[in-house]
């Protein structure tokens, strides 16, 4: 870094030739280049990161537990086995025998019927099979209670009755073979990966920048830094600098996880990745620096901070696919700065998608909006004091 | 001596209604040392931060070095060293990288060693800032304002919450910039720091000045020059009209039953005393005369008594 300062053999006084050397003044004056303060801002702000124990663990742990946790709670696995409970009485012996006999595999057994409803209601159960009295070809007939909005439910009923009924003798009129796939890249880790470093990105912007910044203007130090000749935009420019510089091993580190423990694949190139995750920062960093640009106190900065940030985590596709949501609202999230930041590493680390890519495009262009945006406001908002 | 800051018609009004300063004006020479007294709420730090350039005046005139802050306050910055009231410094950061960063924002800034020596802050340079204690913050804080390598030293309250022997170390340290060439705008609680240490100074009160000279000059005019103090039994029930009233006394005062008197001449002031506390029937519990000093007359101007009066 070429801005720091140097002695000089000048002596000192420089302001008047009538100043006398002050006794402790030994060591003369230095000079200062134009970056000095930019370069001392940027290295004291990481300083100051890297000796909180708090921002290592929000900024390089957390995501790890996180993707660590949902990796295994949704890693992959044959479709789930319906719990069948049924209904002890007439018949219950044989269908449990019809059930068994079933090249389809079911947890199916015989329990109270009080029972059997119980746990069906707390989820124990899949589905309750009732059966009635024994037909005249000594089958036995079944009622299933089932749930319609709980799509294991739904799922259960159907395997079931396909499992009783081809006991039974049932054939299938179209002969038919499946061939599973389970290929990296269309598993939830994959979705999940991208989607963390979004919101990772999200977190530590406006935490980042939004938190520190009021922070210092709560200890009076903006005002401090403001009394000397410090440049208020290199000191803006520093913070900036300092999400960028926290983003690449932040990028860096969940991608790796996501490649070694979970044998994630990265389709697309680092530099695309790179550019992406530099913008998301900035984007973040400016929104971040949009909602300190007033607050006094960091208590209301948190809730600001939050405010802005929670439509986010629910609506940008960072757990599950926002195509959940009803359509109308789909041109709304979709201008959502996570939103797109989202979509556009999915495309990009599973996909390959090239940035020049018209969709990638469109989401690069709701990144600079914002970016742009929120810069703008936050510099003619911005209070020092 | 040229004029280092002046001042004229200073105006402050917060929200249309509290009026912090109403009319202010200060002339400070360069090489000066200048104190600003008043109570808590007079408007000193107003005062002060209108002067640094941190506050716009409601109206009213600033010149540093003849510059303004409207069209030089790069240059200006460069020439002030500042240390605020309640500034807290990242705790994060040594106590060595916090001046480095202060000195990194001025062209021609001193040597951090030096400064940290001179503040006795050499053993602490490689501590974090958060473990310091509140002398040694506070002496950091006045190093952040002196690596600058200041024309003039602005120190808003430097020395409270300090020991006696750090508020000794610190006004050495002023001394020497001052004797060095540098001009210094200082605002404290103590009188004898004032007293001690300024070239002259203003007391200020409901945002105005009201008074200004030299220490002695201003203990000459109001202090009385000499001070008795008395207490009788049982108390005295006509108020302190009557101690007024006796000849040679300019002022009085009342405080938890101890009375002063303001007094040109104690061989005048002191047997008529004696004779209208005998005449009361009372008896004498203390009695005791001393030179005045400044805090007589902060406590003359600024004191309750004299409030309700004005």
């Amino acid at each position: 870094m070429s801005a720091t300062s140097e002695k000089s053999p000048r002596p000192a006084a420089p302001h008047s030739g009538a100043r006398q050397e002050i006794a402790w003044l030994r060591g003369g004056t230095q000079h200062n280049g134009r970056w000095s303060g930019y370069a001392h801002l940027l290295i004291a702000r990481l300083r100051e990161m890297q000796r909180e124990p708090e921002v290592i663990f929000w900024v390089f742990l957390f995501p790890l537990l996180l993707a660590f946790g949902l990796g295994i709670a949704f890693r992959s696995r044959p479709a789930s086995v319906p719990n069948v409970a049924i209904a002890a009485g007439p018949g219950a012996d044989a269908v449990l025998q019809l059930a068994q006999r079933s090249p389809q595999s079911l947890h199916a057994r015989i329990v109270p019927e009080a029972e059997a409803l119980d746990g069906f209601r707390l989820g124990r159960y899949d589905l309750v099979v009732v059966p009635k009295n024994a037909g005249d070809n000594n089958l036995p007939q079944v009622e299933y209670r089932y749930d319609p909005a709980r799509p294991e439910s739904v799922l259960a009923r159907a395997q079931t009755d396909d499992a009783l009924q081809a006991a039974a003798g049932r054939t299938s009129p179209i002969p038919a073979s499946a061939q599973a796939s389970s290929e990296p890249g269309a598993r939830y880790i994959d979705f999940l990966i991208p989607g963390l470093l979004g919101m990772n990105l999200m977190n530590s912007g406006m935490w980042g920048v939004g938190f520190a910044l009021v922070d210092y203007r709560q200890r009076k130090l903006l005002k401090r830094y403001v009394a000397t000749p410090m440049r208020r935009g290199d000191f803006l420019l520093a913070l900036m600098t300092s999400r960028l510089v926290l983003m690449i091993p932040e990028l860096g580190l969940l991608l790796a996880f996501g490649i070694f423990v979970f044998h994630m694949r990265v389709a697309g190139s680092w530099l695309a990745i790179l550019l992406l995750g530099t913008l998301g920062a900035a984007t973040f960093a400016g929104l971040g620096l949009l909602t300190a640009s007033r607050a006094q106190k960091i208590e209301s900065v948190s809730g600001l901070i939050n405010l802005v940030m929670m439509p986010m985590w629910i609506f940008s596709g960072v757990f599950f696919s926002y195509e959940r949501f009803p359509a109308v609202m789909q041109p709304l999230i979709r201008a959502l700065p996570l939103t797109a930041l989202n979509d556009a590493l999915r495309a990009t680390i599973l996909q390959g998608a090239p940035l020049m890519a018209q969709a990638q495009a469109g989401r690069l262009l709701v990144l600079l909006a914002w970016a742009g945006l929120s810069f703008v406001l936050a510099l003619s908002w911005f209070r020092w004091t | 001596m040229g004029v280092a800051i002046e001042c004229l018609g200073l105006r402050k009004t917060y929200d249309a209604k509290v009026e912090a300063l109403r009319g202010l004006g200060l002339q400070i020479a360069e090489g000066e040392c200048f104190g600003l007294l008043g109570p808590n709420g007079a408007g000193k730090t107003t005062a002060i931060e209108i002067l640094e350039g941190l506050l716009q005046p409601t109206s009213g005139d600033v010149r540093i070095f003849g510059r303004s802050w409207h069209t030089d306050a790069q240059q200006l910055r460069q020439w002030l060293g500042i240390s605020l009231q309640e500034t807290r410094l990242s705790d994060k950061l040594t106590v060595r990288e916090t001046v480095d960063l202060f000195a990194s924002f001025y062209r021609q800034p001193l040597s951090s060693a030096d400064v940290l020596a001179a503040l006795a802050l050499g053993e602490k340079a490689d501590a974090w800032v958060g473990k310091l204690s509140g002398g040694q913050r506070q002496r950091l804080a006045v190093a952040t304002a002196l690596v600058a390598n200041p024309r003039i030293l602005f120190l808003d309250e430097p020395t409270t919450g300090l020991d006696p022997q750090s508020r000794r170390q610190l006004w050495e340290i002023i001394g020497e910039f001052q004797r060095g060439g540098g001009t210094v705008l200082l605002t404290t609680h103590y009188m004898d720091e004032a007293e001690r240490l300024c070239d002259r100074l203003a007391i200020i009160d409901y945002g105005q000045t009201i008074a200004e000279g030299t220490p002695p000059d201003l203990i000459e005019r109001l202090g009385g020059q000499n001070v008795v103090e008395f207490s009788i039994a049982p108390a005295n029930h006509n108020g302190l009209e009557s101690w007024r009233d006796l000849p040679g006394v300019e002022a009085a005062r009342a405080d938890n039953g101890l009375v002063s008197l303001s007094v040109r001449q104690p061989h005048v002031t002191i047997p008529a005393l004696l004779e209208a506390v005998s005449r009361q029937g009372a008896k004498l519990l203390h009695l005791t005369t001393r030179q005045a000093s400044l805090e007589d007359v902060f406590v003359r101007l600024t004191g309750r008594h004299l409030r309700e009066e004005a």
